[in-house]
């Protein structure tokens, strides 16, 4: 599996504000840093197919070589974390759970209870999300888009609502369920700890590689 | 994004075909009578007869006269103590209690007020009673004229205490667009009392948000019929009741002059809400001078306040008791002046129209079903789709509540006439349908709006279609809103008189109409009986609305008010 923004570039009001060309492959962090404000957000809009109509973009998206850049978002299979978990308040824990894995899946109950399980979360599926602590809910968030059997992985700062305990366990997480399913994963945010976690490249939005951290 | 799919598409131009087509209709329909064309009616040729009928009837002067009169008193009366209520109280626990207090008035009909505000002042009302004999000496209900006066003031506030909720509910809905509590901060920290800072740097932002409602109470107030049949002057009476005492009369030859006063009327608030318009302009200029005149008011805080808190209270006593008393008089048997209550307690004012009641109040109930299921339904289409068209559409809502009925409806009930339609409960339905719609629409339209899209976003990035994301996530989510919204439309409906009236052609009768025509005869209980069932009926619904998602959503947190 592999993610390729080819020639990929967003602009407002006809000024280019990002502008990438690459290639992340399976199991490979691509980590976009940046101030609030310089496009990251609107990057990952643009490729999930949401780009709000005051922008506009040129190039193309490669998704395993298909390309994806005019398919609506739910036919994209591109699984996406936000800051906040948006579990859905009207299904319980389970639910929403079930929302996220495709009709067909057979044995829906024992995919829902063995991601419950995964996420350290065994026999909360008929809880309400509300109940849940922030840690909790993040985790069922992402159960939720792994379920659906995403070809790869955007996340928009998923970690920075977490107290910084419950981050670095969520980010570990998070990179060791990409890296087990074989995910290619484009990260943007604005924490260098969140960038050093992912390990992998490190670009501002318009394609300069940034050093994160002091190292040899 | 996904594009507007077709049923949404469809519903947003069915929308606005059932906004303005009904009232180009109807006016259409006025003109033709008023200048003698009416080939059904023998009127083949044009001729200015239907207006010298008009201008030759007595009561003409004094008719237009209370409409202006009446109309804008109880306009400006109503945007007065409405501003005066936040100006004085806006981010006060008094406040949120106040709102809370004065809500749901909003459901209730106005002829159901209107017959609680006239029990309640009337000579054997219950403050004569209270203040009898010992302050008046008053051993009979005195001879004196209050509701029905010939200056319209019992009419004027009337429609007051109806008014000041809705103006109300508007101005909470426009507060958080205006920035209005930082900017009250800023005007009490350069030393500014509450209700001048506030008419200062906050008033206008506001007046500009509630500038259509206004508009809307403005020409509601000089044309409506219902409550002015209950509480209004009788000889002459306003213009509109007039024009509907001319439309209904046995001879058909009267809808001529009808037509005539229809667009007369029709004129008058025009002309009224120019008029208005220029008065904005020259409060505006001078209201620039006065702010800019440094004056802190300070000291006014000591007065308007309590006047403010005084208006609120007022409204919600006069409402209050009235309702109770009309409770009161509906089991009451024998109640002698000025005894507080009943001699007797008799159940035969209500097992005597068990009959009725039942026939009448179910077909209240499924015009009023109908009417807002459809508005819902069109309602969410429209929203669904309008993401761009979004301004035609608001201009359009307020359309039908700007045109005074009196004004069009005439029209439209000579085509019903003509279609052999009038007297259906399918033409009824869907005559409340052009009212019901635009009060769904603006109930519905904030919550939805206010909708988390990314709840939308998330869904459709987990696979589901946009079909999907409307059906599981959205309208699940807004489940509160749209039942709000089924229970303004259904109290909307209730509340209709002259659509009823002249639509159902004395054929079809709501609890409304049967209501209202029973203002004339005087007889206290059994109005009671039909005035309780009036504002039993939608409050029953709001309740039902507001209980269900509450049961519904009893173990989801994150579905209740925040």
């Amino acid at each position: 599996m592999s993610l390729r923004l080819e020639k990929l570039t967003i602009s407002h009001q006809g000024a280019a504000m990002v502008a990438l060309d690459v290639k992340v492959d399976a199991g490979e962090v691509l980590t976009i840093m940046g101030p609030s404000g310089c496009g990251k957000s609107t990057l990952l809009a643009a490729l999930i197919g949401a780009l709000p109509p005051a922008f506009t973009a040129s190039g193309n998206v490669f998704l395993d070589g298909q390309d994806i850049t005019h398919l609506p978002t739910h036919a994209r299979k591109l699984g996406i974390l936000f800051q906040d978990d948006i579990l859905f308040p009207h299904l319980s824990v389970a639910d929403n759970l079930g929302f996220g894995l495709p009709k067909a899946t057979p044995n829906r109950k024992e995919a829902i209870a063995q991601a419950l399980a995964e996420a350290g979360l065994a026999g909360m599926g008929p809880r309400d999300p509300a109940t849940l602590s922030g840690g909790q809910r993040a985790r069922v968030a992402l159960m939720r888009t792994l379920l659906s059997a995403p070809r790869a992985l955007l996340l928009d700062e998923p970690f920075a609502k977490l107290d910084s305990d419950l981050r670095v366990q969520m980010r570990e997480f998070v990179f060791a369920a990409a890296r087990t399913r074989g995910l290619p994963v484009i990260l943007v945010t604005h924490d260098r700890d969140d960038a050093r976690a992912a390990g992998g490249a490190v670009l501002g939005v318009t394609g300069a590689a940034l050093k994160v951290w002091n190292g040899p | 994004m996904a594009q507007a799919s077709n049923p949404a598409r469809f519903g947003l131009w069915a929308a606005l075909a059932l906004l303005s087509l009904p009232v180009l209709a109807g006016l259409i329909g006025v003109i033709g009578p008023a200048f003698g064309y009416l080939p059904a009616l023998g009127g083949n040729d044009p001729s200015l007869a239907p207006w010298r009928a008009l201008l030759a009837w007595p009561g003409l002067g004094q008719a237009l006269r209370l409409s202006i009169v009446t109309g804008v008193l109880a306009t400006a009366l109503s945007l007065v103590v409405t501003l005066l209520i936040v100006a004085a109280w806006q981010g006060t626990r008094s406040f949120t209690w106040i709102t809370r207090a004065l809500a749901p008035l909003l459901s209730l009909p106005h002829a159901a007020a209107a017959f609680g505000l006239a029990y309640l002042i009337a000579p054997s009302g219950w403050i004569a009673r209270g203040i009898s004999p010992w302050a008046t000496g008053w051993e009979r209900p005195p001879d004196l004229l209050i509701v029905n006066d010939p200056w319209g003031l019992a009419l004027v506030a009337g429609l007051v205490i109806k008014e000041v909720p809705f103006l109300l509910l508007m101005t909470l809905a426009a507060l958080p667009q205006t920035d209005s509590l930082r900017s009250q901060m800023v005007a009490r920290s350069l030393g500014y009392g509450r209700v001048t800072g506030w008419m200062k740097a906050v008033g206008p932002r506001v007046y500009a948000q509630i500038r259509l409602p206004v508009y809307a109470v403005l020409a509601y107030s000089m044309s409506v019929v219902d409550v002015a049949l209950i509480l209004g002057p009788t000889r002459p009476p306003t213009l509109a009741v007039q024009i509907l005492d001319w439309m209904t009369h046995p001879d058909l030859a009267m809808r001529f002059q009808a037509a005539a006063g229809a667009l007369l009327q029709l004129a008058l608030v025009i002309g009224a809400l120019l008029t208005w318009r220029l008065a904005e302009g020259l409060v505006a200029r001078w209201g620039a001078v006065w702010a800019a005149a440094g004056a802190r008011g300070v000291a006014a805080d000591k007065v308007l306040r309590p006047i403010g808190a005084a208006g609120a209270l007022a409204i919600g006593l006069a409402v209050g008791l009235g309702l109770a008393g009309l409770l009161v008089w509906s089991f009451a048997g024998l109640w002698r002046f000025p005894a507080l209550l009943p001699d007797i307690w008799t159940l035969r004012n209500w097992t005597g129209q068990a009959d009725n009641l039942r026939r009448i109040g179910i077909e209240t109930a499924v015009i009023a079903s109908g009417a807002t299921l459809i508005a819902l339904f069109l309602s969410i289409a429209a929203l669904q789709a309008q993401s761009k068209n979004r301004m035609q559409m608001m201009g359009l809502i307020y359309l039908p509540l700007i045109v005074p009925q009196i004004a069009f409806l005439p029209g439209l009930a000579t085509f019903a006439l003509l279609l052999g339609a009038d007297g259906t409960r399918m033409a009824v339905m869907a005559v409340h349908l052009v009212f019901v719609l635009p009060y769904v629409y603006l109930t519905l339209a904030d919550p939805w709006r206010a909708w988390d899209a990314r709840a939308g976003l998330a869904a459709a990035a987990l696979g589901a279609r946009p079909a999907r994301v409307l059906w599981s996530i959205r309208l699940p989510m807004l489940t509160r809103a749209l039942l709000i919204a089924v229970a303004v439309g259904f109290a909307t409906s209730v509340a209709q008189y002259l659509p009823t009236v002249l639509i159902g052609a004395g054929r079809v009768s709501t609890v409304t109409t049967e209501a209202v025509a029973l203002a004339s005869s005087g007889n206290r209980r059994l109005i009671g009986v039909w005035a309780v069932v009036q504002m039993a009926l939608p409050m029953a619904v709001f309740a039902l609305c507001l209980v269900v998602p509450a049961l519904l959503f009893r173990n989801r947190r994150g579905m209740q008010i925040a």
